[in-house]
């Protein structure tokens, strides 16, 4: 890897982007044996520091790192000295000198890993941050397509929902363009932030037509406090209008994959039969996950693609 | 106590004059303006400088009193010396607040004692900056107070806003208007744009400012009152005031040196420096305040000087303060703007000098034989690097920082005497 830190999917470059895929390839291969466990990241510390919930990026960096034998622990936020006002610079200052490797960073604030990143010797890895960027999301996203498809160059994609607020949104949208991906998103026109034609990304208010001829779907999980703050009327106009049913499918592509980066609003998002439907990849996402996960780590802490422990 | 400017161009809009002249200094006064003039007096060799009216800061936070760790008036007006400016307007967002007699005789009476510029405080336009009631006027304007502003904190209530123009009217004040519709800015953090997509941050949109200035244009010419609009930001906002300006209301408006070189593109490294209300914008408002600055519909550039301290920066970009510390590099970054061939010096000059001064309505911001004898002499071909770490003023927030200009402060001369050279304090 050429940087110190992952922040994001804008400033990388597709050839980055396919060596973490090509290498989590090898690590799904990991994951599905008997004996999960590769003494590759042994003597390495892994820290999570998660200043938003999470089920799935947490446990799932977790997992990553003890799969490779790295030492990993969870800063649990809410019960740390960050509630005794203990400013950031700080708290990561704490966690440098115990000698962590890498840290893994969710915050609710846009740009803050890129400034923990500045200010520590660690390997800084966004699991999302604001509105900004999830990286690792993307990236598994990414992966899980390509497994499916066998490629990712030219195909047509459409993002579902609240894409203003989306950091899974923005580093789709930069890593599929990355590869030469129509992408399309669609919502209520209050969740549209501007200037995506400068991004090259079409943008639609109508699933008929957002969907016309794709190849996959992403669905974005809607924050139900957006709607308190009025950016459309209910959670049942809205699934009226965007959440994805069966007969949206008969506009895509046959063989069309749906995503969802969970977790799910079954019945406001997604329909039940789409999410527990053939086309779902929603579990495969999470398991993929985990592979890319530890290729990212692994390729962080000094690994080469050639010399992964078989 | 005589002093003698030597060999310089003088350049001073307010009369047209731009030729190599010197100027000699008497008792704090200027008494005569001439070729080669020799007399017996402290010299100033200022061959190869430019010699300006004392520039006029009409927009700066002291924070003194109250915020002392931020900045006060003895590190604030350092920091204005070192910069070239002879006089600076200090906002009344301290603490307490400069809307009583009491506190703006303070800081007048502090800016004597432990000041090295003369300090013009702005009274609030409300108590407390309320926006409730309209502060005792006629009582600050007693106490020397040039101008009324609830800066940092718009009068959000258009019945307050239209009582406090008319009531300054008695005055021939101006008000001095902070436009931000704080519903629409709500939790912004940069300009709403294709950057603001980008980087993940909630867009405060030029609409904010608009509306405001909008709203304020209307109860100006409802008034008649003499209408001030602070660091304006936009395009929509140059063209406001430009058609309000040609229908004859009292308006005049000032932009910051920020505002005028950077975008909201920089905000990509998340340097909470870069974060500043109202936002950098992009590009087309940057070049639509360019042409605002040359037909004159913006009177005068102000820094909006506005120190913070090192924790209310080193943080999340979402929870730093507002604000940039640009007291000390106004100069050399309008120079670069000379520099490029957006600007040209004179202009330049003229938005520093007599621009402010007709903005405040004082016999400021000219050289003419017998004015009080403050003089900024700018060195066009100095070189030096920007280095916050150097700073006068206790606000290291600064973007420029690292950053090579050409173009620096050389001497500032105040009431005759010289309190600052080449950027350091005498």
């Amino acid at each position: 890897m050429e940087h110190k830190d992952l922040l994001g999917l804008y400033d990388m470059s597709r050839r980055e982007i396919e060596l973490i895929l090509d290498t989590a390839l090898p690590m799904k291969d990991v994951i599905q044996r008997d004996i999960k466990k590769v003494p590759t990241l042994r003597g390495k510390a892994l820290v999570t520091v998660f200043y938003e919930n999470s089920t799935r990026t947490r446990t799932s960096f977790e997992i990553a790192g003890k799969y490779l034998s790295a030492d990993t622990v969870n800063l649990a936020v809410s019960t740390s000295s960050v509630q005794k006002g203990e400013s950031m610079r700080d708290t990561i200052k704490t966690l440098e000198v115990m000698g962590f490797d890498v840290l893994v960073m969710r915050h609710g604030m846009s740009g803050t890993p890129h400034y923990v990143a500045k200010n520590t010797k660690m390997s800084v890895i966004n699991a999302g941050d604001g509105s900004n960027e999830h990286p690792t999301q993307a990236l598994l996203d990414l992966f899980t397509i390509r497994e499916k498809k066998g490629y990712l160059d030219g195909l047509k994609v459409a993002i579902v929902g609240d894409i203003l607020h989306s950091r899974v949104a923005r580093s789709n949208i930069y890593g599929l363009t990355k590869f030469g991906c129509e992408v399309r998103v669609v919502g209520p026109s209050t969740l549209i932030p501007p200037g995506l034609d400068n991004l090259d990304v079409k943008w639609y208010y109508s699933m008929e037509e957002a969907l016309k001829g794709v190849d996959v779907i992403n669905v974005l999980r809607i924050q139900k406090e957006r709607q308190q703050h009025g950016l459309f009327p209910s959670l049942e106009e809205y699934a009226n209008l965007y959440m994805l049913r069966p007969e949206h499918l008969l506009h895509a592509k046959e063989d069309v994959l749906v995503l969802h980066p969970g977790p799910m609003n079954r019945g406001v998002e997604i329909s039940s039969q789409i999410a527990d439907g053939v086309q779902a990849l929603i579990n495969e996402q999470v398991t993929n996950g985990v592979a890319v996960r530890m290729a990212l780590l692994y390729l962080m802490m000094g690994g080469t693609k050639d010399e992964i422990a078989g | 106590m005589r002093l003698l400017v030597k060999g310089g161009r003088v350049i001073d809009p307010s009369s047209g004059l731009d030729k190599l002249t010197d100027i000699l200094i008497e008792d704090g006064r200027i008494i005569k303006v001439d070729e080669n003039i020799s007399a017996e007096a402290e010299v100033v060799d200022a061959t190869g400088k430019i010699v300006c009216p004392g520039f006029i800061d009409v927009h700066v936070h002291l924070r003194e009193p109250g915020f002392e760790y931020k900045e006060d008036i003895a590190s604030g007006t350092r920091a204005a010396a070192a910069g070239g400016f002879t006089t600076v307007c200090c906002m009344p967002n301290t603490n307490p607040i400069i809307d009583n007699v009491a506190v703006a005789s303070f800081v007048r009476e502090r800016a004597l004692r432990s000041g090295v510029v003369h300090v013009l405080p702005i009274g609030a336009v409300t108590k407390q900056q309320e926006g409730q009631e309209i502060s005792e006027i006629a009582d600050l304007v007693a106490a020397g107070c040039v101008a009324l502003s609830d800066d940092g904190r718009p009068v959000t209530r258009a019945d307050i806003m239209r009582n406090a123009l008319e009531y300054s009217k008695m005055f021939d004040l101006p008000v001095m208007s902070h436009c931000e519709d704080l519903d629409l800015s709500n939790g912004g953090q940069m300009h709403e744009g294709y950057y603001s997509t980008i980087y993940g941050l909630k867009g405060i949109p030029a609409e904010a400012e608009e509306v405001m200035v909008g709203r304020d244009i209307s109860l100006a010419r409802l008034t008649g009152a003499r209408l001030h609009i602070c660091h304006i930001s936009t395009a929509g906002s140059v063209q406001l005031i430009r058609r309000a300006k040609s229908e004859g209301i009292r308006i005049t408006c000032e932009v910051t040196p920020h505002h005028l070189t950077l975008t909201d593109e920089l905000v990509g490294s998340y340097d909470t420096d870069t974060k500043v209300n109202p936002p950098l914008r992009s590009q087309e408002h940057l070049e639509a305040l360019w042409a605002g600055l040359k037909d004159g519909t913006i009177d005068c550039i102000a820094t909006d000087h506005a120190p913070h301290h090192l924790e209310s920066k080193d943080c999340e970009y979402e929870l730093a303060s507002t604000g940039i510390s640009g007291l000390e590099t106004a100069i050399p970054v309008i120079m670069s703007l000379v520099e490029r061939g957006i600007l040209d010096m004179n202009t330049m000059i003229e938005k520093m000098t007599v621009g402010p001064a007709m903005v405040l309505g004082i016999d400021r911001g000219h050289l003419q034989e017998g004015a009080v004898a403050d003089v900024t002499i700018i060195d066009p071909q100095a070189v030096r690097r920007v280095d916050p770490a150097s700073f006068y003023s206790k606000g290291r927030n600064n973007p420029y920082k690292g950053r090579e200009y050409t173009g620096w402060p050389y001497a500032t001369i105040v009431a005759g005497k010289v309190v600052a050279r080449e950027g350091i304090i005498v």
